[in-house]
């Protein structure tokens, strides 16, 4: 997945006016711009809100309802643990444990290099082979401490 | 000879490795100059056997399973020295004909009749195998006639309120607009739960017909697919068969050439379980919060964007094509009482044979367990099942012969809801599970009305109390009263729901509540 952190505000403005004649425009432009720019600038919601006729408090109510949406940019590697009960009963509580530890970060947060960000996540469809996680678009079943370890070494290694 | 291999491109096996398996195989041929043909099918949804690959012979489809990468240049043997030469395989993990395997032998597979046989992007294979018949005799009938049929096949929706279908269908038929749509609810977010997801990525023309035929029967233009953004393969997979029905006329300004036309998208949902609940997720469609809304007007009257709406869940229009085209007696024979048809089981958790398992209803959920699971992955005693999401009861092990129907369950106080089913060993903490409803609630409540959104916040507290011996009686009667208060104040099945797993574990698993243990309860 390609993530850019700057992206010139024409690139914004393209995907606002491409979209917005759209019913219900507003999800499929959040979603387009959180694509193409890996989050959603302040500068951005003011953009949204003048060409939908909206307010930008009405955009950043919508904003911060969504869990996937997000107005800083992200971890290069965004992980997702699943905390969904199918998960727990397969492991997951202890998984998240070692994720965390071995992270040193707690859900929301981010590494102090940006590489890794960490997130729960409600249910990836995934209950008959838990626990898993979910590396941007990527999913992982069956994840025990040592396969976790294993992911994040050879993610980290595409990294490099 | 040209050597057909099918590998899945669905979410479990690819999360399992099917990538790399379809890689390891194709440089394999290459290596040993074999005329291989790699199929990318949809699964059979046999999970422990993930990534399950199959081999076409003249007997039928032969599988190995689950297989890695290293396993290749074995199985290619294996292949080639007793399969080619007509002798049985040997290899570890042959599992011998597919249709052969216990596990889908037992299955009455009426919406998942294709799923894992077919290319899933494949027109010809769809029309193969009856694919379109049911949108042809659709376009043949009035739209009071597919109505009919649809509420003569018994079918009630099976998202989990468990509404008849072809009822909501006639109101949304009768009502008078110049606008009116059909919307999919594909956000599949309980746990335990992806037969929403297998349909979408193994037979997605199913759903997109079944989508089609509704919008005939009651006069809608448009259609939406709102997904879930936690399923990027069921989507990948949507655009392109959406993609291809439109190039085949299915979709678009002329059907068939019956000059009425459909036009469908895919929406993506945010990470909002919300959202699965009929009015939050037309709020959100519409651009907005996903909020939920007072009913009355019911979306059938003022949907989205205030016109008349179908609001189905992927399996009730995915049941929609077999009953078209075979009739709505053929599906209505099947199932019990005023549950009719089959419903797709989902097993799942600690058991080591997770999976799909579509049934009529009817038969028990012990013996769906004992016929199915295998037992536990962990080899340790069942302790709970909690079966229809997170909103559903946890049941103990001596309340398991309850029979697979709507009204059974509702009268065991329990919720079948989309047939999901999840097995918990002995080593889960019921207080615990109980808090974790709580606080899924409270990540979760879209947070218009007081008791989800205040409730849950309290019920954590409160449970934490009990859990750190803080009054304990007092607090256990307080959460009981919290109980009430949600199941009577909330808006819709979010908060009223959430009671249903807290209770059940107080109920029956009072020792991990510190309270007395009730005989009939526990052995």
């Amino acid at each position: 997945m390609k993530i850019e952190f700057s992206s010139p505000l024409s690139n914004v403005e393209n995907i606002i006016d491409s979209l917005k004649n759209k019913e219900g425009a507003l999800l499929p432009i959040l979603h387009a711009i959180q694509k193409e720019v890996g989050y959603i600038a302040p500068n951005t919601i003011e953009r949204i809100a003048t060409k939908l006729k909206q307010t930008p408090a009405e955009i950043h109510g919508v904003i911060s309802f969504y869990h996937q949406f997000r107005t800083s940019p992200p971890g290069k590697y965004k992980i997702q643990i699943c905390r969904a009960e199918a998960c727990q009963s397969r492991g997951s509580r202890q998984l998240e444990e070692h994720a965390k530890e071995r992270l040193n970060i707690d859900y929301h947060q981010m590494t102090s290099d940006k590489k890794f960000s960490l997130d729960s996540v409600y249910c990836l469809g995934n209950c008959a082979t838990g626990p898993n996680i979910r590396i941007n678009d990527e999913l992982y079943g069956r994840i025990s401490n040592e396969k976790f370890d294993q992911v994040l070494s050879n993610v980290d290694r595409d990294l490099k | 000879m040209t050597m057909k291999i099918f590998i899945p491109r669905e979410s479990t096996a690819v999360s399992l490795g099917a990538h790399d398996v379809a890689q390891a195989f194709t440089q394999y041929a290459s290596r040993h100059d074999i005329d291989l043909k790699i199929v990318r099918n949809g699964s059979r949804g046999l999970f422990w056997l993930e990534p399950m690959i199959e081999i076409e012979t003249a007997q039928g489809r032969m599988a190995y399973g689950p297989v890695e990468s290293s396993d290749v240049a074995s199985i290619m043997e294996d292949i080639t020295h007793n399969i080619c030469n007509e002798k049985p395989p040997c290899h570890a993990l042959s599992l011998g004909l597919t249709e052969d395997i216990a596990y889908l032998k037992k299955q009455t597979r009426l919406t998942f009749a294709r799923a894992g046989i077919i290319d899933p992007v494949s027109l010809d294979d769809y029309l193969a195998l009856d694919g379109f018949k049911g949108l042809q005799k659709a376009l043949a009938l009035s739209t009071q006639d597919i109505v009919t049929s649809v509420v003569e096949s018994g079918l009630r929706g099976r998202g989990g309120a468990a509404f008849p279908t072809g009822i909501k269908w006639q109101t949304v038929r009768d009502a008078v607009a110049e606008q009116k749509y059909i919307v999919c609810n594909a956000d599949e977010g309980d746990s335990g739960t992806f037969a929403d997801k297998l349909v979408m990525e193994c037979d997605p023309f199913m759903l997109i017909e079944g989508i089609i035929i509704a919008g005939l029967a009651v006069g809608a233009n448009q259609g939406y697919i709102y997904l879930r953004s936690e399923y990027p393969i069921a989507d990948e997979i949507l655009q392109h068969a959406i993609k291809i029905a439109n190039e085949a006329g299915y979709l678009g300004n002329d059907i068939c050439g019956s000059g009425k036309r459909f036009h469908l998208e895919v929406r993506l949902g945010a990470e909002a379980y919300i959202c699965g609940e009929e009015t939050a997720l037309l709020e959100s469609l519409e651009g907005k919060r996903g909020m939920v809304r007072f009913k009355p007007p019911l979306p059938a009257i003022e949907g989205l964007f205030g016109k008349p709406t179908i609001v189905n869940n992927v399996l009730s229009l995915a049941a929609i094509p077999f009953i078209m085209s075979q009739g709505s007696h053929a599906y209505q024979q099947y199932g019990t009482n005023r549950s009719r048809g089959t419903l797709p089981f989902q097993l799942a958790g600690n058991v080591k044979q997770g999976g799909l398992i579509e049934l009529p209803f009817g038969s028990s959920l012990k013996d769906l367990i004992d016929d199915f699971s295998g037992g536990t992955e962990s080899n340790r005693p069942i302790k709970a099942i909690q079966v229809g999401g997170p909103l559903g009861a946890y049941l103990p092990v001596n309340k398991l012969d309850i029979p697979l129907d709507y009204e059974a369950f509702s009268k065991a106080s329990a919720v079948l809801g989309h047939g999901g089913i999840v097995v918990f060993d002995d080593s889960v903490d019921m207080l615990e599970q109980a808090r974790f409803s709580m606080e899924f609630c409270v990540v979760e409540s879209c947070g218009k009305c007081t008791p989800c959104r205040i409730g849950s916040t309290r019920g954590v507290e409160v449970i934490d109390k009990i859990k750190n011996n803080d009054r304990r009686v007092e607090n256990m009667t307080l959460l009981n009263d919290l109980c009430d208060t949600m199941i009577d104040g909330s808006l819709c099945a979010m908060g009223s729901m959430t009671p249903i797993p807290v209770r059940s574990a107080y109920s029956d698993f009072p020792q991990d509540f510190y309270l007395p243990t009730q005989e009939s309860n526990h052995d």
